[in-house]
């Protein structure tokens, strides 16, 4: 374990800004938290975590696939692709760290999204340990360990000083980069943040969130269970919660018509949007109780069942805070358990 | 990292030859600029077919395997990506990715066995791959039995093959219907459900069902009836799609992907699925 | 903290529960934290007792959700609509978007509702829980032992700061008074955007605009958005929603919007309250009121039922088009 002073932390930025670009979350002017890109004079934001989640730096909103230039007949199929930057994100909580394992699970599966696997082989992770989680995180119901981010390198920060640890070996070869700026030191401080954040994690309010009713092979229990209709009544149908998730992975293609040439681009879906499953001849989810069902049966069934039970969620708390009409996937949880806490 | 193969990023196909079917559907041949078969595939299987600019969509591959020159693709104008298909002339390209999808298990389950394929429409186009297959490799199967219907004679698909290839067969009885009685039609009038259960077939076989919706529900409550056990009787799915290997995250009943775990499945196992297909 | 409290609004749909005025009851059911409200039915005196709430986070408008529920619910719903919702109400109605005879509106007084951004911004994150007493709202989290007093005025949201009009305009029922249009100050940002030079203005909405992810939350909270079919969910219209194609497109979508419920919108601010990148869209519809008031006469959609709104609302004394032209001088 390495540690340096919070003083030098903007040398540290600098020195890994050399050889990759560096993003990392900064404040914006509504008081929330982004990812932006490192230059001189950026600050580091103290938020607990960012709005949107970094998923974007793997499978960014918007994305094109390849352009074709059309002539005639003929079709000739161009190459745009751009994902080949390296590049390091400074700052990942470790519900999101967990996030690219569930992503991974999706894009690095055969055949492999080469976008994605590019993106993933080019990218670093630094990720932080919480010291204040919120009232919305629930990352231990999915076996995460707020104090113990995974991630290329984990950081630990405290009043003073930042800890870093590498897991990985780019993390290593980075973490070597930054020798100068860095002692060697023992994990005492850590083990202290540690067990404060462990006391803390007691006291949260969603502590007790069980995953026990969910799972694989559960489909035909929960699919019908009659209180889908009463959570999806209010649901606007608006794609909030799928976008600020950091393991929506669902995606459209869609071709654009630049005037002289066709972009192919890939962005991300919502299936609580009417026309995801719309075909030109019938859609089979017609209403927003099924669209609805989807999201969550997804997420809590349909995944685990073909993911070795891993479920579709790091309890982030992203969606808690950002739904319109405040339904989220703690509510369904608990309602479809039926393991209320009370 | 340009290099590496990706999926998503289709090959250009031409289409060489246009046949009119019926009133709503054509029979698309491509081929790749070089003459060539762009990839193999096995019955049963689907390829996505684009239109720079106007989209992208799943079809079935309605030409055998066996068949090592061409593809054929026969398709009903029924939204844009189709529209535009259906004004398209020879000699213009397209785009082409797959093959995607569990294909029917032609080699293991089907062989040795009596076959009854049952098409209603253009759910014949994805029977048409598997039919021909098994006429190609005719000794390793038993009797077919092949049950067609459409709403009149012009909208049956594939007629000519069907009268002057797939009748003349030895082994193989084709049964054709149409919905309502028609000038120049002699054949059986009804629609496909009762058809079945008036042919009454011996259950030792394995059926094979494609078609509307519909006509799929009577005709597996009928076989059912008849005695027919689901485990013997496969059909296939059809729902959106966008990537064509399980990760947009739209064509799923359930767990399962239509575009990888399907399009092909057993009727028992469609019972293991929510009813959202 | 409202005047109007959750027992007493209990108490009244009961009672009209009982005597058969109405059959249902449109309410805030209460969450997992003491701020998170979700609009939900209610049948019956039980299931308001257990989970109806009323206080300083029941921002959401009810308005828009009578089109879907009186089109399900056999009988009448019964709605209570702060004075902000009851201008939606009438727009609605003005554009025959529900039945009003299936509704039993019952106007309530509001005294502003509460932005939890805001709270968070001054007691930090990981609220336990948020009592209100008296005049105060008393935040206790995770990280403090005693609670952090709050004036509800601290915390307002902003279109409650800048409130236009404590006055319910439509309703069966009082509870309280009727209240009173009342002076804000809700065009004072406007004026700052217009005092702008183009070149900062266009910053400013790029700046603000980049950050949306099209999630169509302010569309779908929208009381004027109430299209059967949107034309950002139309595949063939080439605008379809998910995500922007490009820069050009994304300060289109909400252009587009704006200008589709220009002589609509009651300024209800439930765009801005639904974003979550807190883009302040609420300004892109106050400009548009502000120059229609300019342009044609003071207009306040959904005042009143049947009203015209100066846009569908031809009049000799109109400003001719090449007018607000020339005004492009003295504008910026």
């Amino acid at each position: 374990m390495r540690k340096c002073s919070l003083d030098k932390i903007n040398l540290v930025f600098a020195e890994i800004a050399k050889n990759a670009a560096l993003y990392l979350p900064v404040d914006q002017n509504d008081g929330s938290a982004a990812y932006k890109k490192w230059e001189e004079g950026t600050v580091w934001s103290n938020a607990l975590n960012t709005v949107r989640s970094p998923k974007d730096f793997f499978f960014p909103q918007t994305e094109d696939l390849m352009a074709f230039k059309v002539e005639g007949k003929n079709i000739e199929v161009m190459d745009t692709r751009s994902e080949s930057e390296d590049f390091v994100v400074f700052g990942v909580r470790a519900c999101d760290v967990k996030s690219f394992d569930i992503l991974d699970r999706v894009f690095l599966t055969e055949p492999v999204d080469s976008f994605y696997g590019s993106r993933r082989q080019h990218g670093i992770i630094i990720s932080l340990a919480c010291t204040r989680p919120s009232e919305t995180c629930f990352c231990k119901t999915f076996g995460i360990d707020p104090s113990e981010p995974a991630g290329d390198i984990s950081a630990w920060k405290t009043e003073t000083e930042i800890f870093f640890l590498a897991n990985t070996e780019k993390g290593e070869e980075l973490l070597n980069k930054l020798s100068a700026l860095t002692e060697e030191c023992d994990d005492s401080a850590v083990n202290a943040q540690k067990e404060k954040i462990t006391a803390i994690m007691d006291k949260l309010p969603l502590k007790e969130l069980k995953t026990d009713a969910f799972g694989g092979g559960k489909t035909n229990e929960l699919f019908d269970a009659p209180e889908w209709a009463e959570l999806s009544q209010s649901c606007l149908g608006c794609g909030t919660c799928t976008f600020v998730c950091p393991t929506c992975q669902c995606y459209d293609i869609k071709d654009f018509n630049t005037g002289n040439g066709v972009i192919r681009y890939r962005c991300w879906d919502s299936c609580m949007y009417s026309d995801f499953t719309k075909m030109a001849h019938g859609n089979n989810r017609l209403t927003q109780k099924e669209r609805f069902r989807q999201r969550f049966m997804h997420k809590l069934v349909y995944f685990p069942e073909n993911n070795d039970g891993e479920f579709s969620c790091v309890g982030c708390g992203r969606c808690l805070a950002k739904c319109p009409i405040s339904m989220n996937i703690v509510k369904v949880m608990k309602k479809i358990g039926g393991n209320k806490s009370e | 990292m340009n290099n590496m193969t990706e999926t998503l990023i289709p090959k250009i196909g031409v289409i060489t030859d246009v046949r009119i079917d019926t009133p709503d559907i054509k029979t698309f041949r491509v081929v790749t600029p070089d003459g060539k078969k762009a990839f193999d595939h096995r019955p049963g299987q689907c390829a996505m077919l684009s239109v720079p600019g106007v989209g992208e969509a799943m079809f079935s591959i309605t030409s055998s395997p066996t068949n090592e020159d061409y593809m054929e693709f026969s398709i009903k104008k029924c939204g844009c990506v189709t529209d535009w298909l259906h004004q398209a002339e020879p000699g213009q390209q397209i785009t082409i990715r797959g093959p995607y999808g569990k294909p029917f298990p032609v080699d293991d389950v089907f062989a040795g066995k009596d076959l009854l394929f049952i098409a209603g429409g253009v759910g014949l186009a994805p029977l048409r791959s598997v039919i021909n297959y098994c006429r190609h490799y005719r000794d390793r199967y038993g009797k077919i039995d092949i049950v067609y219907g459409s709403r009149s004679k012009d909208d049956l698909l594939d007629y000519q093959e069907i009268i002057e290839e797939w009748s003349t067969d030895a082994g193989v009885n084709v049964h054709l219907t149409i919905d309502n009685p028609q000038e120049g039609w002699d054949g059986h009038v009804g629609f496909v459900p009762n058809y079945v259960k008036e042919l009454g077939f011996d259950t030792n076989k394995v059926a094979v069902l494609c078609g509307p919706p519909i006509m799929i529900k009577f005709t597996l409550d009928g076989l059912c009836s008849i005695g027919f056990d689901k485990t013997d009787i496969y059909t296939t799915l059809e729902l959106r799609m966008k990537c064509g290997v399980g990760k947009c995250g739209r064509c799923n009943v359930g767990a399962k992907y239509v575009c990888k775990d399907g399009p092909v499945f057993r009727c028992d196992e469609l019972d293991e699925l929510p009813a959202e297909y | 903290m409202q005047k109007i409290t959750r027992e007493q609004l209990i108490d009244k749909a009961v009672a009209l529960l009982a005597d058969g005025t109405v059959s249902c009851v449109l309410g805030w059911s209460k969450g997992e934290f003491d701020y998170d409200v979700t609009p939900a039915m209610f049948n019956n005196e039980e299931e308001l007792k257990a989970n109806f709430v009323f206080n300083d986070f029941c921002g959401v408008n009810f308005s828009k959700y009578l089109v879907a529920k009186t089109q399900k619910c056999e009988g009448k719903i019964l709605v209570f609509l702060k004075p902000c919702d009851t201008y939606s109400f009438n727009q609605l109605l003005t554009e025959h978007r529900f039945d009003r005879e299936k509704v039993y509106a019952v106007g309530i007084p509001c005294e502003g509702m509460a932005d939890i951004a805001k709270v968070k911004e001054i007691c930090g994150d990981g609220i336990s829980s948020i009592a209100f007493e008296g005049e105060k709202m008393a935040v206790t989290t995770l990280y403090e032992d005693a609670p952090v007093m709050l004036a509800a005025n601290d915390v307002l949201a902003e279109r409650c700061i800048n409130c236009k009009s404590k006055k319910c305009v439509a309703f069966d029922e009082l509870m309280g008074d009727e209240g009173n249009v009342i002076d804000s100050n809700r065009f004072d940002e406007v004026e700052k955007l217009e005092a702008m030079t183009p070149d900062e203005r266009f910053a400013f909405w790029q700046n603000e605009l980049s950050r949306c992810i099209r999630c169509n939350a302010c569309r779908d909270a929208c009381p004027a958005c109430t299209c059967e079919k949107c034309v950002f969910d139309n595949p063939n219209s080439g605008v379809e929603n998910k995500s922007p194609a490009n820069s050009f497109e994304e300060k289109m979508f909400h252009i587009i919007r704006a200008f589709h419920v220009a002589g609509r919108c009651t300024d209800c601010g439930e765009c801005s309250r639904v974003c979550p990148q807190n883009i302040p869209l609420h300004l892109l519809n106050r400009k548009f009121i502000k120059d229609m008031n300019e342009f044609y006469g003071e207009y306040q959609a959904g005042a009143e039922v049947g009203s015209r709104a100066p846009l569908v609302n031809y009049t000799t004394e109109d400003l001719e088009p090449g007018e607000v032209f020339d005004r492009r001088d003295t504008d910026a």
